[in-house]
């Protein structure tokens, strides 16, 4: 009941938010992603799962526009976007956070939220050398929208601190929240709860939870599988560069493909599976 | 509020208004016979002081480049050169260039021409900056040097054009006039002063400015993470050409000023060895700070100016090279103890001192 033709015919009245069709992407000679079609649906937590080296963060960079794909086509809200610098994907409505947390070290959380929100700025160099009044009230609106961004993550206490000097579980909430402050229609998550003690992942399991009841859709790639299974409707699963299944978690829990992909690697989907 | 800070920027201007108003007038009127050099036991002169400022605005320029940007540029004074040859070269060979007499003699001629000269080398810089920014650390490094050797060999040899002598070869030019604002001459010296004064003090009001805006807010996360800073729309190749261009804009104007006020312009002004002593005083001032700029101009040219007249003092028979190295040992010395230079690692330590958190942009 879950099928999705790459087109966006599948039962779904509406369109996909991103299609990502026939994608491939070589690297000298190795193929990292083999004629991968995948759709994200407005609305979803789509999570995106498989064993180290299938090829997930790839993906995002493909869909980011720091790489380029070797063939295929990758559409957002019906447009193709290969092709297009990393920064005018972001200004279209995509943003991420990244495996291994990309801060801006020497800035403060709060100007980390601030950087956030550059694309709704427009004041440029000579708006900040003569202060013009537009330039003064696009900061204060700017400013307005990063502290409401921190409040709603509960930084704000520790908007004054230097980024670096946060613990990894806050990191990565900072990276949420920067990449919210684009006011992204679909936002990425790259393995955001790597790292993280319990307490921290169930703080992480409810800002996705509640950015994605605000209508923000999202996907998730993530090792955790407890983590995957709680948030996503709906699972891809890679491996080795191509898609192997895909379908609601109580599918991919039983699906004897994917037992095998991680078999001999780990025993996550199992355990898993039982609990 | 939350910004609960150290105010530098008031206390900075604060201080250095009334300091460098106080300096100009001591030298303008000479009450009871005082100077600068008298009242310094002859180690500070208003020439170095016209320089300290002149450098001041090129290094606001740089740090901006390097100390928030991030990008590096050994070869920053060859947009100083540019800068001073376009002036050098506009108002002493104008009437061989065509220009009609009664412009040239203009008293807003030399004014217009610093003008269209900073604006001309801060847009080629923009689309040199375009392709070689794309260069990252070693590698822009190697991209700049090379820049800056290229233009010093053009200034040298007469931009391959040896039948127009246009800027004078190794001799450069001479003759280059001074300026008038209206009727009234820019001179004497302390007359200078105050314009290029003026200058410094509005290129750390500019750098000021850049830096808590969005603009210098993008310019540090590209510093940071050029694909985090990309991830969130920030345009990172548009941004590192522009301020490449404003940096090197902000050079040409102080290379205008100074050929105005030296009056002869050489190439070797402007070579590698000047670009390095730029990096150098950046990093003695605090490469990220606007601020640096005036302490590590200053701190440079009077570290040398006493080395220069006491080390004889102290080792009898000290020749240049003993200055070179004794230069040397304090940079290292300044290096292995501040290493944020000395505005950030003073004000670092004296808000520690005084249990200040620093502030927020």
């Amino acid at each position: 009941m879950w099928s999705i033709s790459p087109d966006g015919t599948g039962e779904r009245s509406q369109a996909p938010l991103l299609e990502v069709f026939r994608v491939s992407k070589a690297f000298g000679g190795l193929m990292a992603l083999m004629e991968v079609s995948l759709c994200v649906w407005p609305g979803q937590i789509k999570g995106l799962i498989g064993p180290n080296g299938a090829g997930k963060t790839t993906l995002f960079n493909l869909i980011t526009g720091m790489l380029r794909p070797t063939s295929g086509d990758i559409r957002f809200q019906g447009r193709s976007i290969v092709g297009l610098p990393p920064y005018r994907i972001a200004t279209l409505g995509i943003a991420r956070t990244f495996q291994n947390v990309q801060l801006f070290p020497g800035m403060t959380v709060f100007e980390h939220v601030l950087v956030g929100g550059h694309r709704h700025g427009r004041s440029g160099l000579l708006g900040a050398i003569f202060r013009t009044s537009r330039m003064r009230q696009e900061e204060a609106e700017a400013r307005a929208r990063a502290w409401r961004i921190l409040e709603r993550v509960g930084l704000a206490e520790w908007a004054d601190r230097p980024a670096e000097s946060l613990p990894l579980g806050l990191q990565r909430i900072l990276e949420i929240a920067r990449a919210m402050a684009t006011a992204p229609r679909l936002l990425l998550l790259d393995e955001p709860g790597a790292g993280l003690n319990p307490a921290e992942k169930a703080r992480l399991v409810r800002l996705i939870r509640s950015l994605h009841e605000e209508g923000i859709t999202v996907l998730l790639v993530e090792h955790d599988m407890n983590l995957v299974m709680e948030l996503a409707d709906e699972i891809a699963v890679l491996d080795y560069g191509r898609l192997i299944a895909e379908g609601p978690p109580e599918a991919i829990r039983q699906d004897p493909r994917v037992i095998a992909a991680y078999l001999g690697e780990e025993d996550e989907v199992r355990d898993a599976a039982r609990s | 509020m939350r910004r609960a800070g150290f105010p530098s920027n008031t206390v900075g201007f604060a201080i250095g208004l009334p300091l460098i108003l106080a300096i100009g007038g001591l030298e303008a009127f000479r009450p009871m016979g005082l100077s600068l050099p008298a009242l310094t036991g002859g180690l500070l002169t208003l020439d170095t002081m016209i320089r300290v400022g002149l450098f001041t605005i090129i290094l606001v320029g740089l740090n901006l480049l390097m100390g928030y940007a991030g990008q590096v540029s050994l070869g920053q004074a060859a947009f100083y050169g540019m800068g001073a040859f376009f002036s050098a070269i506009l108002t002493v060979r104008a009437r061989a260039l065509g220009i009609p007499p009664t412009l040239v003699e203009a008293w807003w001629w030399p004014w217009l021409v610093m003008l269209a000269g900073a604006f001309l080398v801060g847009l080629t810089a923009y689309g040199i900056g375009r392709p070689i920014l794309r260069l990252r650390g070693h590698y822009l490094a190697m991209a700049t040097l090379g820049l800056g050797i290229v233009v010093y060999i053009l200034l040298r040899e007469n931009l391959g054009l040896p039948h127009l002598n246009l800027t004078g070869g190794f001799d450069g030019i001479q003759g280059i006039p001074r300026l008038r604002l209206g009727g009234i001459l820019l001179w004497p010296a302390w007359r200078y002063y105050f314009l290029v004064w003026l200058f410094a003090f509005g290129a750390i009001a500019l750098g000021l400015r850049v830096v808590r805006s969005r603009v210098g807010r993008a310019l540090r996360a590209i510093h940071g993470s050029e694909m985090a800073a990309e991830s969130v729309g920030v345009e990172v190749s548009h941004y590192k050409a522009q301020v490449f261009g404003l940096s090197a804009a902000m050079a040409a104007l102080a290379g205008s000023l100074y050929a105005h006020f030296q009056t002869t312009v050489i190439p070797a002004t402007f070579g590698f060895g000047p670009s390095l002593e730029l990096v150098v005083m950046s990093a003695v001032g605090g490469m990220a700070s606007i601020w640096g700029a005036p302490f590590g101009a200053l701190t440079v040219l009077l570290v040398q100016e006493v080395l220069r007249t006491q080390l004889h003092r102290v080792i009898p028979n000290a020749q240049g090279e003993f200055e070179a190295i004794a230069f040397g040992l304090i940079l290292v010395l300044i290096m292995l103890f501040l290493p944020e230079g000395l505005t950030t690692g003073g004000l670092r330590w004296l808000r520690s001192r005084m249990g200040l958190r620093p502030p927020s942009g």
